[in-house]
Parts: C-alpha cells; sequence; structure tokens
C-alpha cells in the first residue's frame, strides 16, 4: 500500500535537507573566514604600543590606536546619554501608554528610522551641527549621531521586553492604589531591567562599529581630543583609513584595530545572550 | 482495502503507553477498534484522547518529547516496525482536527487534491472525479459545485471542516481519525457532520474523540472511556450509556463529574 | 511556575514599596491621589514626548537633506536624476553612474542572498536536527553583528584578491561570452561589491524569514502531515506557500540594507561613477560616493550634490522600507519584530 512514487519522494526529501543544510554551511562561512583571518592577521599586530600609543606619522614603524579606543568608548558613553533616555522612556510609553493607532504609527516611524541607512545620518548631523559650526567636527557631533540611531533601536526592544512583564504585575500593583507612573517605574521597568540593559547593549554593540556617520562629524584624529569640542579618534574610523592605506604597516594595524573592535562587539553580543540565557530558551 | 473485514479489527492497539518526558499521558492502554464502525473516545479534559488518537497514525512523533511503548497494528500491519515511515502510515490512516486547517493558499479544489498530488496523481481527469466524490462524501459538493476554484478560506467556518474533512477522504485512507471535529461548529453544522460520520462508516473505519456525550451516543457503535491516561471501559457504546460496569464511567456520561 | 509567582505577586508589590518607604500613610490619601494624579499625567507627557522624537527625527532627516540639496536641485533639477556625468571636476553633477551602480550592485547582492538565505531559514525552521539549530542562529546573529567597515576590510584584503584568482577566471571561461563578465579584471568591481553586500544581507533576511517561518500556525504543518506528507512536502504545501508574502517581506527589507549599505561596499566597489556593461569594472553607489567625496568636497554645489545623493538615497530606502514594513505588518502583526 505504498503509494507508487514513494522513493522518489523520499529521495527529494533528503535532497531538500543536503541542499538547505549546505546553504546553512554557505552562510556561516564567511563568519567563519573574517574571523580566521582577523586572527591571523591581527594577533600578530597586537601589542602593548597597540593600545597604549598613538597612531605614527607615515614612514615611522610603530604606534598605536590608544585615542582611537579610548575615543570609541568617549562617543559610546554620549550616545548612551543620548539614545538611552529617549529611547527607554519612548518605549514605556509604546507599551504602557497611547491609543493603538498612534502607536502604530510611532512603532512604523521607529522601523522606517532603524533602516535609514547610517551615511544618511552622518550627513544629516553634518548639516545640523557641523556645518554651522555648532561646534563642528567634534566628537559632541559624532556623540550625537550615534545617540540619535540608537533611539529607534533601544525604543523598540524596551517596548518587547515590557510587554513580556505580566499583566498581573501591573493590577497587582494598580489595585493595592499606586499610581501607575510609579507602577511603570517601580514594577514595570524594574521587572524588566534586565531585558531592558540587554537591549541597550545591543544597540551600543551595533553603534559601535559604524564608520559611516562618524567620516562627517567626529572625523577622526592623530592625537588625543582635549574638549569635546575637537574632533575625536574613534577605533572604526582609523581602521577605515589605514584600510585604504597603502602602506604595510597602517594595514597591519588595520587588522588589529578590526581584531579588537570586533572582539568588543562579539562580546557584548555573547555576553547578552549568557546574561539572557533563560529568557530566550523560554522564547524559542 | 478492508473487505469482509465487517466483523475484525482495524486497528489493534496492545500496551500502549504514550510519555511526554517523565510525564505519561496514556497509561499501558489495550483495545481493538472495529473495521466500518464509529468508535469514539471520552473522557475528562487532559485524560489522553488526543495523545492516543495522534499515537495512531504516529502524529505524535512531531513533538520531540514524546515517546511511545507498546503496538499497535493497522489490519495487521505493525505501524511502529522500523521498517514502516510515518508518511506512509499517515497517508493510510487520515485524520481531521478539531480546529479546521484547510491551506489559506490554495483553492477549494486544490485542497482536496493536494493528498493525491503528492502521491504522483496528475491525470485532471482522475482528480476531478475524486474531487467530487470526496466532496459529496463529506456532503459539501452542492454547496460548492460551482466555485471549486475559489479560496478556501472563503467558505465558512462549518464549510471549512467538511472540506478538512473531503481533503482526508481523497487520498482513500483506511481509517480516519476526528479529533473533535464538531467542537468549533454551531449545532446545525455539527448535526451536518454527525450525519456524515454515519453515512462515512459504510466505507471506513472512524475514530472519534468528542466531549459531547450526546454526539457519542448518537453517532458510535462503540466507546471507550479514559480517564488520566488510562483506558477504563471500552465497549459497544449503548452498554456504556446505559449499563457500564465502572463507577466513573457512570458518572462521567450522566454528567456528575467531568 | 509562573502560577506560584503570581499568587506571590501582591507581597512582591507591597514588599518593593515598604522599602521604599513612601507608601505608608493613610491619613494623606487625598494628597497622595492628588501628586499621583499629576504624576501621572506629567509622566505620561513626558515618554510622549519621548516616544514622539522619532518623528522629529524623520522630519529633521528630511529637512536637512532637502535643504542642503537646495542649490544643486535649483542647478540641475529633474536633470540631476537622469545625466550621466558626474564630473566634480567641471561641478558638473549627474547621479544616473551611482544610481545605476546602487541598483546592479544590490540587485547581485539578492541574486546571491535571497536563494541561500531562504533555504537557510527553511533549514532552521523546519528540517535542522534540534540540538544544530540554536548553535546555527547563534552564528547567524553574530554574522549579523559584524561592523561593515570589518567586512568591507576583510573583503578587500582577502575576498577581492581570490576572487581575481580563482572565481573571477572561471567565470570567464564559462560566462565570458556574456557582456556582463566581459572586460579586464583588477582590484575592486562591482561584483566584489555584491557579493560583500550579500553576505551583509543574508543574515537578515534568514532571520526575518525564519520568525516568518515559525509564526506559522503548526496545525497548517499537522494538516499536511496527516496526509502523508514528508518533512519537505509539508514545508512547501503548508509552511512555504502560507509564509510567501512575509518571506517577500523579509526580502524587501534585505533590499533596503543593500541600497544604503557604505563602507564594505565602499571600499570593495573601486568609486568610479561610470555605466558599464561589465560586472568585473568599478562601479560607485549613492552611499560610496558620498562617503568617498564628502570630506573632500570643495564648493558649494559639490556638497549639496552629494546632499542631494543622500536625499535620493534616503527617498529609495525609504519606499523600499515602508513596503517592507508593511508587507511585514500585514502578514503577521506587529509581532513579527523588524530587524536591521
Ligand atoms: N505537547 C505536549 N507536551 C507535553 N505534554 C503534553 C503535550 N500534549 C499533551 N500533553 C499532556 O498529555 C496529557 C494528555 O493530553 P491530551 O491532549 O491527550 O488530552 P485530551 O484528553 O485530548 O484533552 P482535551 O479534551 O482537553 O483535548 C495531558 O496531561 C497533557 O498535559
Ligand atoms: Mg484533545
Amino acid at each position: 500500500m505504498t503509494a507508487p512514487n514513494h522513493n522518489w519522494r523520499q529521495f527529494k526529501d533528503v535532497l531538500m535537507r543536503v541542499i538547505t543544510f549546505a546553504c546553512a554551511i554557505l552562510v556561516v562561512t564567511p563568519l567563519v573566514l573574517v574571523f580566521y583571518h582577523l586572527l591571523k592577521e591581527g594577533f600578530t599586530s597586537i601589542n602593548w604600543a597597540f593600545f597604549t600609543q598613538l597612531p605614527k606619522p607615515v614612514g615611522e614603524i610603530g604606534g598605536g590606536m590608544a585615542n582611537a579606543i579610548a575615543g570609541t568608548f568617549i562617543l559610546l558613553g554620549e550616545a548612551a546619554l543620548i539614545g538611552v533616555p529617549i529611547g527607554v522612556l519612548g518605549g514605556v510609553y509604546l507599551s504602557e501608554y497611547g491609543g493603538s493607532k498612534l502607536n502604530w504609527w510611532i512603532r512604523f516611524a521607529a522601523d522606517i528610522l532603524n533602516g535609514v541607512p547610517s551615511i544618511t545620518w552622518g550627513i544629516v548631523v553634518y548639516g545640523l551641527l557641523v556645518a554651522p559650526h555648532l561646534p563642528g567636527f567634534s566628537a559632541l557631533a559624532g556623540g550625537v549621531v550615534l545617540g540619535l540611531m540608537m533611539i529607534p533601536l533601544v525604543m523598540r526592544t524596551t517596548e518587547e521586553v515590557l510587554q513580556l512583564v505580566p499583566a498581573g504585575y501591573r493590577e497587582a500593583s494598580l489595585a493595592l492604589g499606586i499610581a501607575k507612573w510609579r507602577t511603570i517605574v517601580q514594577i514595570v521597568i524594574r521587572t524588566a531591567l534586565k531585558g531592558i540593559v540587554t537591549g541597550v547593549l545591543l544597540a551600543l554593540a551595533r553603534v559601535a562599529g559604524e564608520t559611516a556617520p562618524l567620516m562627517f562629524t567626529a572625523f577622526g584624529n592623530l592625537g588625543w581630543a582635549r574638549k569635546l569640542t575637537e574632533p575625536i579618534a574613534a577605533l572604526p574610523l582609523q581602521i577605515f583609513e589605514y584600510a585604504k592605506s597603502p602602506y604595510d604597516d597602517w594595514r597591519r594595524q588595520a587588522w588589529a584595530g578590526a581584531l579588537v573592535l570586533l572582539l568588543l562587539v562579539l562580546a557584548i553580543n555573547i555576553g547578552v545572550r549568557f546574561l539572557t540565557r533563560d529568557r530566550f530558551k523560554a522564547k524559542i | 482495502m478492508a473487505d469482509n473485514q465487517n466483523n475484525s479489527a482495524a486497528l489493534t492497539v496492545k500496551n500502549l503507553s504514550v510519555y511526554f518526558g517523565k510525564n505519561e499521558a496514556v497509561k499501558n492502554v489495550s483495545l481493538d477498534i472495529a473495521a466500518r464502525a464509529v468508535t469514539a473516545i471520552i473522557g475528562p479534559s487532559g485524560c489522553g484522547k488526543s495523545t492516543f488518537l495522534r499515537a495512531i497514525n504516529r502524529m505524535h512523533e512531531l513533538n520531540p518529547d514524546a515517546r511511545m511503548e507498546g503496538e499497535i497494528k493497522l489490519f495487521g500491519d505493525d505501524i511502529y516496525s522500523k521498517n514502516v515511515q510515518p508518511v506512509v502510515v499517515r497517508r493510510r490512516v487520515g485524520m481531521v482536527f478539531q480546529k479546521s486547517n484547510p491551506f489559506p493558499t490554495m483553492s477549494i479544489n486544490e485542497n482536496v487534491t493536494v493528498g493525491l498530488r503528492l502521491n504522483g496523481i496528475r491525470d485532471k481527469k482522475i482528480l476531478s472525479e475524486r474531487t467530487e466524490q470526496s466532496l459529496r462524501m463529506a456532503a459539501l459538493w452542492d454547496e460548492v459545485k460551482d466555485r471549486l476554484s475559489a479560496p478556501a478560506i472563503s467558505l465558512s467556518g462549518g464549510q471549512q471542516q467538511r472540506l478538512c474533512i473531503a481533503r482526508a477522504l481523497a487520498v482513500q485512507p483506511e481509517v480516519l481519525l476526528m479529533d473533535e471535529p464538531a467542537s468549533a461548529l454551531d449545532p446545525l453544522a455539527t448535526s451536518k457532520i454527525e450525519d456524515l460520520i454515519l453515512t462515512l462508516k459504510k466505507d471506513y473505519t472512524i475514530v472519534i474523540v468528542t466531549h459531547n456525550m450526546q454526539q457519542a451516543a448518537r453517532a458510535s457503535d462503540f466507546t471507550a472511556f479514559f480517564y488520566m491516561g488510562e483506558l477504563v471501559e471500552f465497549g459497544p457504546t449503548t452498554k456504556i450509556f446505559t449499563s457500564p460496569a465502572n463507577k466513573r464511567t457512570e458518572d462521567y456520561v450522566t454528567g456528575r463529574f467531568g | 511556575m509562573s502560577r506560584t509567582k503570581s499568587a506571590f505577586l501582591p507581597l512582591f508589590v507591597l514588599l518593593i514599596f515598604r522599602r521604599e518607604k513612601k507608601f505608608d500613610c493613610m491619613a494623606t490619601t487625598k494628597m497622595t491621589t492628588a501628586t499621583g494624579q499629576f504624576g501621572d499625567r506629567a509622566f505620561k507627557w513626558l515618554t510622549l514626548a519621548m516616544a514622539f522624537a522619532v518623528f522629529v527625527l524623520i522630519a529633521l532627516i528630511g529637512y536637512e537633506l532637502a535643504s542642503g540639496s537646495h542649490l544643486a536641485m535649483q542647478k540641475f533639477g529633474w536633470r540631476f536624476l537622469i545625466s550621466s556625468d558626474w564630473d566634480p571636476v567641471n561641478d558638473i553633477y549627474g547621479a544616473l553612474p551611482v544610481i545605476f551602480g546602487t541598483v546592479v550592485s544590490s540587485l547581485i547582492a539578492l541574486i546571491i542572498a535571497v536563494p541561500i538565505s531562504v533555504a537557510t531559514a527553511v533549514y532552521l525552521t523546519e528540517l535542522a536536527p534540534l540540538w544544530l539549530r540554536q548553535p546555527l542562529i547563534m552564528f547567524i546573529e553574530l554574522l549579523a553583528a559584524i561592523p561593515s567597515v570589518i567586512l568591507g576590510f576583510w573583503g578587500l584584503s582577502v575576498m577581492v584578491p581570490w576572487l581575481h584568482a580563482h572565481l573571477f577566471p572561471a567565470m570567464r571561461g564559462t560566462l565570458g561570452f556574456l557582456p556582463l563578465f566581459k572586460g579586464p579584471d583588477y582590484g575592486p568591481c562591482i561584483l566584489a561589491a555584491g557579493m560583500i553586500l550579500a553576505i551583509m544581507i543574508v543574515p537578515i533576511i534568514t532571520s526575518v524569514s525564519r520568525e516568518i517561518l515559525r509564526s506559522v500556525p503548526g496545525l497548517q504543518r499537522e494538516a499536511a502531515y496527516a496526509l502523508g506528507a514528508t518533512r519537505w512536502e509539508v514545508t512547501r504545501i503548508a509552511v512555504l506557500s502560507y509564509a510567501k508574502k512575509g518571506i517577500f517581506g523579509a526580502v524587501i527589507l534585505g533590499l533596503g540594507r543593500a541600497l544604503g549599505e557604505t563602507m564594505a561596499v565602499t571600499l570593495v566597489i573601486g568609486n568610479i561613477a561610470q555605466i558599464v556593461p561589465s560586472l568585473f569594472s568599478p562601479g560607485a553607489t549613492l552611499a560610496s560616493t558620498i562617503a568617498n567625496e564628502f570630506t573632500e568636497a570643495t564648493g558649494d554645489l559639490y556638497y549639496s550634490a552629494l546632499f542631494e545623493l543622500g536625499l535620493v538615497l534616503l527617498g529609495v530606502t525609504l519606499v523600499v522600507n515602508i513596503f517592507a514594513q508593511l508587507l511585514l505588518k500585514t502578514f503577521a502583526g506587529p509581532s513579527v519584530k523588524p530587524q536591521n
């Protein structure tokens, strides 16, 4: 009582498994290759000087990216100052207040903003702050552009984790006569804090690697930036400059910088995954 | 197929246990399901009716935590034997679900013939014959014959459920499993499905899970009462409903618990 | 577990407030409600204002780009879009070559990435053994996290030389009769850009498609299984046809990303604004041209033309992204998470 085409069907089933498996392997191959080359080229180039010294002028061997590494962290700090409060509070609105219609539009706008190319953000902030010299190419402008890019990211993830907080928590608190805003701040946000932090860290990891928006704002700097109104170096910018260059020593440093940046970004990504392992398991 | 097996068993279930992880959902159940008859499975919610049913066409294997022990024979063939593939079992044992689930991207016509087409039947004439035959058996033909290429989801809930029955019938299974097929339907649609079951049993072996005692009493020849995963009582429907041997069965069918 | 949790909830809430030591006085009930009401209203307006930031940002982006490109619009009008001269030396700007490069490189990326991504998503949700799914998903998420400048640098130093040594000669040998694969190949080119873009959009298309496939109701699969379908047949008749629209949305989302991708492309495309049939020749995209020329631009018109490229880029990605979002939202409601 088997169908006549039974063997053919079984064969097709196996064939499709093999083909789709091959595709999955093909997808992860670049990751493995990028990692392999970064480790191979970058590891030998990383030394103490890389973390402690400033870039050397063309022709001189050695030097490091100390200012770029510091610059990236400074920019991320500024970005967090702008992106986190606006993003989190906006996410609170989306999850806790608002009619469905307005919220649909806010969500839609946030999703659209997430799709705006990063280079576009760069020229917008250039036009907004740099061109009119308020304050020109500067750490401030660089922080602003990264912060603005974080807003829609943080907003959406915050909303999502807040909605995972069971309605019972809110009701229990409101039933005790506690004002809604205090319920939100002290029950809802507190319960979802881990998730919110996760979202913020992932958004930071995402903007940490951004290069295009920084080119016209932070601009880059071969030395230290003494004030926030001066141009500042950043790891991705420095990698880009060195990557384009024809000098072996600079390219060597670009590998090292790329390795450090990738490790930073991946460390956040993997760390966050460990932090939220249970939640993710429950979701899958 | 099942000629002159009128009195013999279509399915022989021996010492069947089904586990979800450590939880034993069906406990050591043995029973014979008669061919060309309707067997109803009743019992309180969570007692393992659906699990039992799904073990019969190996649908429980879709759940990676599920595991079975025991033996089920379909007209003498061990459906869990090593060289039998679940695909073949499911081809012989059709299933209708509680919530109707026509393929929404397909037309009425395509829904009915999808099983046949999977089996490599391409002949237009055979396909259209089988469509008409199955839709007639499912008492849907007159309502849809003029719009066979309309999308399946344009039908009403009751019609969709009958379409699903037609879809299952089209591949001419030997056994038809129905898991609360009418529980999401209004009384009129429900009675249509019940009439349908009574006509179908001339050609098919039917196992139906139901929460509706009247339905079980009206439509079935045999009834099995499950409780907490165990088969408490099994026998002709008239006996189960009029003079059950077990106190719990009596309590359940008279509505005293459950 | 969650049930026991919720039983203790009021207790939990009380404990938190006990610690705050602010919530204790019955005598001031009236006062607290009054301040509570004020606090509620203030907090609501505060969060609303923050949520409105998204609209402000969209308006800001539109305004800055429009005002920045004012000069070029005045000078060139619609000719800007159809003129094929991008000639900074003579201060003449036409966007066609860079639009061409953008479209072609994104198309190459889609042609490569779509089948692979959809197949991978299918493998991950339907066909792969369970133990393999989680690790593969994590790898793909990590791939998505690689900064584009790193991928571009890797492309420039590893992939492009490899392509010239191995893949391109082979393509020339087999497909060389097509004008697409004729002409000299050295250094960066449009095809390499398309390939890097493919690597970059694969994770998005895969993970959004995966969400879509996961949202296909289990009942659909069961219906197909119950007919005796094999796993692949279930995927084909019950899952893929159900999810078609959503997967299309995922693809369009990937396209939006490819169109606007900057750094990786800048490093491997060669940055020569030209319209040529050969994929082995260098090109330029909207984003790569801005990235490459903005800081070196001299003169207001040049700046303005670059702003106008940004405006065109924004327009195109906006249309594409809106289309994608609408597809995804109508497919599965707001639960399908957009990823970028
Ligand atoms: N997918 C599953 N994973 C784990 N346990 C399950 C699963 N499905 C069912 N069970 C367990 O198996 C037992 C029997 O469930 P089953 O669905 O067979 O009950 P039922 O009699 O069909 O109930 P109902 O009348 O509500 O449909 C229950 O205890 C249930 O918790
Ligand atoms: Mg059930």
